[in-house]
């Protein structure tokens, strides 16, 4: 055998086992091309005929296909946006970009909300106490037995049948919750505030340098110095010298009840509300589940070896636990955010004005079914593509580095 | 070694026995150790157990003591609900499912026919039941589910048999979700398995490009988008004069949407089957078909049996979407019974009682998959 891969002839005749494709049934070569132009061909008759039908279609009733319609005036009233919108003189294209930015709004707070509740409902399943482990696994099963529609449809009407402005449920002179929505103290945003701002991010850059430097002392010395009394005082600190250096200024609106309604603060519509509360409620369930399940994939072992080095229980969490768990928790949780950017689609049953909803109106008014249709798949399969490709950067991160 | 092992058998016992004693014996022992384990814990199960006992009470008291069951009809047959009205907020209104049941149930299937839905809902369960059952995991299963599916849908439509016609428009409640649940399932699932082969299949690039793209733009897109494209699009997709009828349309849309879903999780079964299952029967001659209906997917469907099940689950509550497009399943059969206006404000109850059914069938379907899922791997914990 080494005798032969010594012979360079040898080599020159394994090196070139090419042969020609025959045109014969029994060369699986010559099968494999027949049935992919087979297959193609069907799927490209069907489409072809769609495409005639629909062409016809449009021809009868007279529509003309393009997207010129999103320069023409909208007249759809947009109860919440997050840029001005004037119904009579903004565009088609303004109220769908409006209902992108509210799809948006829904998705990045629910996700993070979510991922915070369905943190904290997974590790109390894991709780000693027994208690507090059945009613974690009660939520969770209750709730993952419902359908989405049904639990948004129940947190609606509950809101709606809340007090008027009036009477509202609040906490101290901050909080209102009415039948009008949630009104939170809303901060008066200043030059000085986005400089904290600045200066945070400043902050994180600098801890994670720092950060970098211990472990490089570390593992030139195996003495770690310590990290968060400066992380503590970049993060922090800076932030609130910059704040107190322009003036410490904090005036806060606070909501209160003038004539028949509540005035001033961040106000939370009752249907975002509701449709944040049952997205939220919904996918911390599932989440609960992942962060459980990738909890207890770690073998009781790592625990143990951790012990044994001498790392305390906080340690050992940190260094030794989550990195493994993430690993098993990261790639089902991203199905989670994509669900519960899908989910909020469903808007649209409870009156909130999300891409679906702003997209199905225009298209009722128009006539222009498959632009409509499309705007709806372009927006979705981007953010779906977006929290796609984060995650799966953030999941090669922390993946596990094999030969 | 020996000596070191004598000494520590005089003294291990005694210690040993103490220490067994203490845990697992007498409930004040237990609750010592899961409940009040520590002053933390302690905290937790005093704040948690006084929450609970309040909305255990709270809700017995709103659902059962202060609960009205019934209400005065007057002559026209409309129902006065001034006693509920009076109770609302200390007792649930129990009378809306008394007076709505069948409409929530069956829709506006015509009422004295309201028999065949119901013997629809039972044989579906009953095909449910008998699926569950493993000594039918055999090929006659298919001819169960083609004959009964079969009789649903005579029964459903009727027509022959001397039983009246009564066209889709009318059907509704929850024989239409299982109906959408059954046979979207039942369609989608051989399509999942096909384009899960096809997204596999090494030698067939341009195959696998197509389920690729099909299943990746279907799971980008949430199903709304789909039933709209169901309701408005379909129409335009059809030749002049070929109309659908909106459950076919929403059937279609169904399917097409779980095969994407389901192709996922069979594919993961694929995946993880070894390499040499196929390889081996490559070497015994077989043909591909042999090879995917003897070898391959046997093993690999048992492998994602759990997972399974799961997306069965979801698509079961999915099915409320449709909604939306206005059909008539159980959840906007809740809807249109609230919007009777002398039941208008007692949605509480009716969700509750929509609540109770679709838990009944979720939870038993997940209780089942966490049951077949510890079967299955007890060759694996061994």
């Amino acid at each position: 055998m080494s005798q032969a891969t010594a012979d360079p002839r040898m080599i020159r005749a394994r090196a070139a086992p090419k042969r020609r494709m025959r045109v014969s049934w029994s060369d699986p070569v010559f099968r494999a091309i027949v049935w992919q132009v087979v297959i193609v061909g069907i799927v490209v008759a069907i489409v072809w005929y769609l495409v005639g039908n629909t062409n016809a279609n449009l021809a009868a009733r007279h529509i003309a296909t393009g997207f010129g319609f999103l320069d023409r005036v909208a007249g759809i009233p947009i109860g919440e946006s997050l840029l001005p919108y004037d119904p009579s003189v903004n565009t088609y294209g303004r109220a769908l970009l409006i209902g992108v930015l509210n799809t948006l709004q829904v998705a990045v707070i629910g996700i993070i909300l979510a991922t915070i509740l369905g943190t904290l409902i997974g590790i109390g399943r894991l709780s000693k106490n027994w208690l507090l482990s059945k009613i974690t696994a009660f939520y969770v099963e209750t709730l993952r037995d419902l359908p989405v529609l049904l639990q948004l449809f129940f947190w609606y009407t509950l809101l709606q049948g809340l007090p008027g402005p009036k009477q509202a449920l609040h906490l101290g002179s901050l909080v209102f919750l009415s039948n009008r929505g949630l009104k939170l103290p809303l901060l008066e945003w200043q030059t000085a505030h986005t400089a904290a701002v600045i200066a945070f991010l400043v902050g994180i850059a600098g801890a994670v340098l720092w950060n970098r430097r211990a472990r490089r002392q570390q593992e030139a010395t195996g003495i770690r110095p310590s990290v968060w009394p400066v992380a503590l005082a970049l993060l922090v600190g800076l932030p609130v010298v910059v704040w107190a250096l322009l003036g410490a200024p904090f005036d806060v609106e606070l909501p209160a009840l003038r004539g028949f309604n509540i005035q001033g603060g961040l106000t939370l519509s009752p249907e975002y509300f509701a449709l944040l509360l049952g997205l939220v409620t919904y996918t911390s369930s599932y989440i609960a589940e992942i962060v459980r399940s990738g909890i207890q994939a770690i073998p009781q072992g790592q625990w143990e070896a951790a012990g044994a080095l001498g790392l305390s229980n906080g340690l050992a969490l940190r260094q030794i636990i989550l990195p493994q768990a993430l690993r098993v928790i990261v790639p089902p949780m991203t199905s989670q955010y994509l669900n519960l950017t899908k989910n909020s689609s469903l808007a649209v049953a409870i009156g909130f004005q999300d891409i679906v909803s702003i997209a199905n109106t225009t298209l009722n008014q128009t006539g222009q079914a498959i632009e409509g249709i499309a705007v709806i798949m372009a927006v979705y399969l981007s953010i779906s593509l977006s929290i796609s490709l984060f995650m799966n950067w953030y999941n090669a991160r922390i993946a596990l580095v094999e030969r | 070694m020996s000596q070191s092992a004598v000494t520590a058998s005089e003294h291990v016992p005694t210690a040993a026995r103490e220490q067994v004693k203490i845990p697992g014996l007498g409930p004040w022992a237990w609750a010592r150790a899961n409940l009040f384990g520590n002053w933390w814990s302690t905290a937790i199960t005093l704040a948690l157990g006084y929450l609970i006992l309040r909305v255990v009470f709270g809700l017995v008291e709103w659902g059962l003591f202060n609960a009205i069951w019934s209400v005065p009809y007057s002559a026209t047959g409309v129902p006065d609900t001034g006693v509920c009205q009076e109770a609302k907020g200390i007792g649930a209104c129990w009378a809306v499912i008394a007076d709505k049941y069948r409409l929530i149930l069956f829709g506006r299937y015509p009422y004295d026919e309201q028999w065949r839905p119901l013997i629809a809902v039972l044989l579906f369960i009953g095909l449910y039941a008998v699926s569950a059952m493993r000594r039918f995991w055999r090929k006659e299963l298919i001819l169960i589910w083609i004959g009964t599916l079969t009789v649903i849908g005579v029964l459903m439509y009727g027509g022959v048999f001397g039983l009246p016609l009564v066209t889709e428009d009318f059907w509704g409640g929850l024989p239409l979700t299982l109906i959408l649940a059954t046979f979207g399932l039942a369609f989608a699932f051989p399509l999942a398995v096909l384009v899960a082969l096809g997204r596999r299949s090494t030698g067939l690039p341009a195959v696998k490009l197509l389920c690729v793209l099909y299943v990746e733009l279907i799971r980008g897109v949430p199903l709304i988008a789909f039933l709209f494209m169901a309701s408005v699009m379909f129409p335009l997709f059809m030749p002049e004069g070929v109309t659908v009828n909106k459950l076919l349309r929403a059937q279609i849309a169904f399917i097409l949407f779980s095969a994407a879903y389901l192709a996922e999780v069979v594919r993961g079964g694929l995946q993880a089957l070894p390499k040499g299952q196929g390889e081996a029967a490559d070497a015994m001659g077989l043909t591909y078909w042999q090879k995917t209906g003897f070898i391959i997917l046997p093993q690999a469907l048992r492998l994602v049996i759990p997972p399974l099940v799961n997306t069965f689950i979801g698509s079961f509550k999915d099915t409320s979407l449709v909604l939306i497009i206005g059909l008539f399943d159980l959840l906007t059969m809740g809807k249109v019974a609230l919007s009777d206006p002398p039941w208008q404000s007692f949605s509480t109850e009716v969700y509750i009682f929509l609540a109770l059914i679709y838990i009944a069938f979720c939870f038993a379907m997940s209780k089942y998959s966490r049951s077949l899922e510890r079967d299955l791997n007890r060759s694996r914990l061994r």
